[in-house]
């Protein structure tokens, strides 16, 4: 039974066991700092910032860090919704292709060229919602049959979709001149390049608005599990809550997608690892996704950065190649009994 | 309106669509503490009349009265504290545990909680306890035998105190043992808890065993409802099923028996 308690403990735990990963990520990178310099850093007053150790810590590492611990955190949030709304283990915002219609949307935002604009992030998350909620619409629409969504019509329907829409970023890619081309298809890849505080305040807000929109409806969600029919018999208002877990799960994939690109897999893996050692209950299930998100998305951040140093991989490359054979034994043991 | 005896009141019920009736001028009264067993063939409404009753649909004509309130004005919670339904099969996505799925119904009595408090752990150890799913509490229902499954999901309906338990066909998937043990659960329920109970059933013989009064439906019309022993008259069900019976009368129970004398093959 969760309680309380439980879902306090949890959450203490696994943010103690981030806060690890992230303290040993902010060691990784060319300048060898250790863990007692970065210590110093975090803790002395803001005037004596400045010399390289600090620079390269809270100027580069430390905003990074947040970064990919946001994604992270907004992707397997956003993962668990469309799980929990599609009440299918398999749904993903990637699997979806609703983050390919968030990529879309940011790419139409850069070709009208709001990126240029003083918050020119803000414009941009707003067209990557724009697109999520489009491409989510349209995999909802043509996957329901009779007011279900069967996992082959789903998983379909959320490829037809991410194909169209990756098609639709391809050509308008083409068109564009050809100097911009190499810096979209590394965002295309997931990028977790800095974005400046005041980007990472603004993703902050929006993610904290998604997640708690979804929060707010997780004994709800519990209850659609048991199906559309049976949930309203126990007085759950379905359609206001599907209405309300597919806005939030949209605005979740659209924002980190406009931040760092699609990063495939984080939102199926993530959730999937919680409930099998937390059990399925959304009122656990989400703050526990929400800190191992973040700090599975920092940990494979840190191996593309240092994997093939001094080069350096795009972190969707590492989550694709831990994703891609998790993905295929969830196919093969989930959809072959019953779900 | 016969006073406080009846709980629930259906006046002249239509539901359908495209203008094609799935029910028509369908009106009756069930009693408190009653056991009413809704037959009928294939397609003949006793689902949609299940739905109707529980506001997953909302009827074209008429109304549904249950303790003297129409229950199109009762909020979705409000009915749920009322009216439990146990579904023909359960489909629940992810493993939970029994337990949680018994304490999923206590959700219609949360009042805006967040967490399930002791009372609502209470609730949901007596109602598992009644079906006799308490020594699996902590397991998952993906683990459960079709016979545990049915009764974890009525263990879920009763945790939500129903004054109304609905069943739609909560035997239709179980073996002889399994469908004695749901006879016998829903039969102590009803004596001891006076939890009164409307069950749809494919099962003539079960249903003529388990409930009070009969109610024979067919392509969406009420044909009669009363004693097992008039409704399930030979000459209506050879009308209304479209095959030849034969009814006798239970040895054990006196209740009527009634069996099909199946084509030869041969022809005419």
């Amino acid at each position: 039974m969760i309680t309380l308690r439980r879902t306090l403990v949890v959450t203490a735990a696994l943010f103690g066991g981030f806060c690890l990963v992230a303290a040993v990520a902010l060691t990784l990178g060319s300048a060898a700092i250790g863990l007692g310099e970065i210590a110093r850093v975090l803790r002395r007053p803001w005037q004596e910032w400045g010399d390289l150790a600090a620079t390269v810590i809270l100027g580069l590492r430390l905003p990074r860090i947040l970064l990919a611990a946001m994604a992270g955190a907004g992707l397997a949030v956003a993962g668990a919704a469309f799980q929990g709304l599609t009440r299918n283990p398999l749904a993903d915002p990637a699997i979806l292709g609703v983050a390919s219609g968030a990529a879309f949307g940011v790419v139409v935002a850069q070709v009208l060229g709001l990126e240029a604009l003083p918050f020119g992030f803000v414009p941009l998350a707003a067209f990557a919602f724009g697109g999520a909620l489009l491409a989510a619409t349209a995999v909802y629409l043509i996957a329901s049959v009779g007011g279900r969504l069967p996992i082959q019509t789903l998983l379909l329907a959320g490829v037809i979709t991410g194909l169209f829409f990756t098609s639709a970023i391809t050509l308008i890619v083409s068109l564009l001149d050809f100097g911009r081309l190499g810096g979209v298809i590394h965002w295309l890849l997931g990028n977790l390049s800095s974005v400046g505080y005041r980007g990472l305040e603004v993703m902050a807000i929006a993610l904290a608005i998604g997640v708690g929109l979804v929060y707010a409806q997780a004994r709800s969600l519990n209850l659609l599990a048991l199906g559309e029919e049976s949930a309203l018999q126990l007085g759950v208002e379905a359609e206001r809550v599907k209405r309300i877990i597919f806005l939030a799960a949209s605005l979740l994939t659209g924002v980190v997608v406009a931040f760092t690109g699609p990063i495939g897999f984080v939102g199926l893996i993530v959730p999937h690892a919680v409930r099998m050692l937390f059990g399925p209950d959304h009122r656990l299930l989400i703050p526990a996704a929400v800190l191992s998100g973040a700090g599975f998305l920092v940990l494979a951040d840190g191996l593309a950065r240092t994997l093939i140093r001094p080069a350096e991989l795009p972190v969707g490359v590492i989550t694709a190649f831990c994703g891609a054979p998790f993905f295929i034994y969830l196919l093969r043991t989930r959809l072959h009994p019953r779900l | 309106m016969t006073g406080s005896g009846a709980l629930i009141e259906v006046r002249d019920l239509a539901f359908g669509y495209n203008g094609a009736f799935r029910l028509e001028d369908v009106s009756f009264a069930l009693a408190r503490g009653e056991i009413l067993g809704v037959i009928g063939p294939n397609s003949a409404g006793k689902t949609t009349l299940i739905r109707l009753l529980s506001r997953v649909l909302t009827p074209q004509r008429g109304e549904i009265l249950i303790e003297g309130e129409p229950i199109a004005r009762l909020s979705r919670s409000a009915l749920a504290r009322r009216v439990a339904v146990v579904p023909q099969e359960l489909q629940l996505a992810f493993s939970f545990t029994v337990q949680e799925l018994v304490l999923m119904g206590r959700h219609p009595h949360a009042r805006g909680l967040f967490f399930e408090g002791p009372r609502d752990l209470t609730v949901a150890r007596h109602a598992m306890a009644a079906a006799g799913v308490l020594e699996l509490a902590e397991q998952s229902v993906e683990t459960l035998s079709g016979g545990e499954r049915q009764r974890a999901v009525i263990a879920r309906a009763l945790a939500q105190e129903p004054h109304l338990l609905l069943l739609d066909e909560p035997t239709s998937h179980l073996d002889l043992r399994h469908q004695g043990e749901i006879v016998g659960l829903l039969r102590r329920l009803n004596r001891r808890e006076g939890t009164t109970i409307l069950l749809v059933s494919h099962d003539l013989n079960l249903a003529a065993e388990l409930a009070d009064r009969l109610l024979l439906l067919a392509r969406g019309r009420l044909v009669s409802i009363g004693d097992p022993v008039e409704v399930l008259d030979e000459a209506s069900l050879e009308a209304v099923y479209g095959c030849r019976v034969h009814v006798e009368k239970s040895p054990w129970s006196g209740r009527p028996v009634v069996s099909v004398r199946w084509p030869d093959g041969e022809g005419g």
